[in-house]
């Protein structure tokens, strides 16, 4: 094929995203298992992109964990998803930027169900007035976190202080990138490079000097599932996922793997240690584990940002042959210290009402 | 392994390039005919043990092709070797060689290395 018609094809996965003026909603349980993620995508935003991001301090959970999870209706997930967009509204953006892959696909779920149906909107509308007397505007424009650092990946790339290159052999850090299933695969059009070929990742690691590793099960899910996890009998399910994208990434060698929703990287970090428990089995040279990071941790640590202060303390398995290998400065004890708080200039500004 | 309250559950995904072909490749060489079945399962309709039991050599044929050498080793017991599945078959394979040349195959070796 020409390169020409390869050009046609390419831009129709491509997808539109706000350069500024964004409105952010964290994620329920990131915060809990990568506290540092979120944080970090905010002074990456406010401090070296100078964009403006706004945070509503009422914003609540957008119960796409429970609509998953079969324990949410969806009406009910409309609803509450409609008031969030109404403290956007009040706030008085229209660039709504969520930081969970779940959040992004029940929003564009949502969207889309409204432009087909509209008497559901309706009926949402009316409900959403009775219970809480509020009204919103739906954005006009929906990008993931992912999407927007995805943009200005060559922005930080110019910035950074690292490059994803090893630096004793000076060869580029092998990747693997994991997608999170929410992100495109309800909805191809609304993610950079549809479900066949997600390059939101893939953009950033070929930026910031790094190499993606093609392997057969790359598209594979991470084995999260929600109601496969949530129910303590089947998670036997959920880590057979994991294990059979492990089995299948380890000829590869991988140095690391990146991705961009709350649960993958959760698994595929903690499921690492599990597997190790169950059958003494580990995914990654020398013995150790592959070290899994969330695309903010990866923007950061490339940033020169200290690892601790990104929360890497928090990961099950060990991050530090990945820092050794790109030569990132850090003290190794004060890993766990936590009398050592992150000392923002600007922390009042992480949340700004 | 069980303080975490769940195991690894095993995939269903049949892998060609990890599971042990051996036994299919030894009854390729000495019954050629078993290329031609088609799965049709008129061996495992007229079977007398299958009407019995859960025998079927449709099934095991398949298994021996997939390298899931497992499954069969004790599902060949019940074979009585009666010959009625060689009458049925459509495509003329010697279905009852099949079921002999695999018995021989698993007593050759424990680890079907032939």
């Amino acid at each position: 094929m020409k390169i020409e018609g390869k050009k046609v094809i390419w831009s129709e996965y491509q997808k539109e995203i706000a350069d500024d003026n964004y409105f952010y909603v964290r994620s329920c349980i990131r915060q809990n298992f990568f506290p540092g993620s979120e944080v970090a995508f905010l002074r990456i935003m406010r401090d070296v992109l100078k964009k403006d991001v706004f945070e509503h301090p009422c914003h609540t959970t957008c119960s796409g964990i429970g609509y998953h999870g079969d324990v949410v209706p969806v009406e009910t997930a409309m609803t509450v998803v409609a008031r969030q967009f109404s403290l956007m509204t009040e706030a008085g953006y229209t660039n709504y930027v969520p930081s969970c892959i779940t959040s992004f696909g029940l929003y564009t779920e949502i969207l889309d169900t409204w432009h087909h149906f509209p008497e559901v909107e309706e009926k949402v509308r009316r409900q959403l007035k009775k219970a809480t007397g509020r009204e919103f505007k739906k954005p006009e424009n929906l990008a993931h976190a992912s999407d927007v650092i995805y943009k200005f990946r060559k922005e930080i790339a110019a910035k950074s202080k690292y490059r994803l290159i090893n630096k004793e052999t000076g060869e580029p850090l092998k990747v693997v990138d994991h997608i999170g299933c929410h992100y495109s695969k309800m909805f191809p059009s609304k993610g950079v490079g549809g479900a066949e070929y997600p390059y939101v990742l893939t953009g950033m690691i070929e930026e910031w000097g790094g190499q993606i590793v093609d392997y057969p099960e790359r598209r594979h899910c991470c084995g999260f599932g929600f109601r496969q996890y949530l129910v303590q009998a089947n998670r036997g399910f959920s880590i057979a996922c994991s294990k059979e994208k492990f089995e299948s990434m380890k000829p590869y060698q991988p140095d690391m793997i990146i991705t961009n929703c709350p649960g993958c990287p959760m698994f595929l970090d903690r499921w690492q240690y599990v597997i190790n428990e169950m059958e003494g089995k580990r995914y990654g040279q020398n013995g150790e584990g592959i070290p899994v990071f969330t695309y903010e941790e990866v923007a950061g640590l490339v940033l020169g940002y200290d690892p601790w202060d990104l929360g890497l303390q928090m990961h099950q398995t060990d991050c530090e042959p990945v820092l050794k290998k790109i030569g990132i400065e850090y003290s190794p004890e004060d890993k766990y210290n936590l009398a050592i708080i992150p000392s923002y200039s600007d922390s009042h500004k992480l949340i700004n009402v | 392994m069980n303080k975490f309250g769940f195991g690894i559950s095993p995939g269903r995904q049949i892998d060609y390039d990890s599971n042990n072909r051996e036994v299919a490749r030894y009854i390729f060489e000495n019954e050629p005919s078993f290329r031609l079945c088609i799965e049709c399962g008129g061996c495992s309709a007229t079977c007398s043990t299958g009407n019995f039991t859960g025998f079927s050599l449709r099934e095991i044929n398949i298994l021996i092709k997939r390298g899931e050498n497992d499954l069969v080793r004790n599902a060949l017991k019940k074979c009585m070797l009666c010959g009625k599945c060689t009458l049925v078959c459509p495509r003329g394979v010697n279905t009852r060689n099949i079921v002999v040349l695999a018995k021989r195959a698993f007593q050759k070796s424990d680890e079907y290395a032939l």
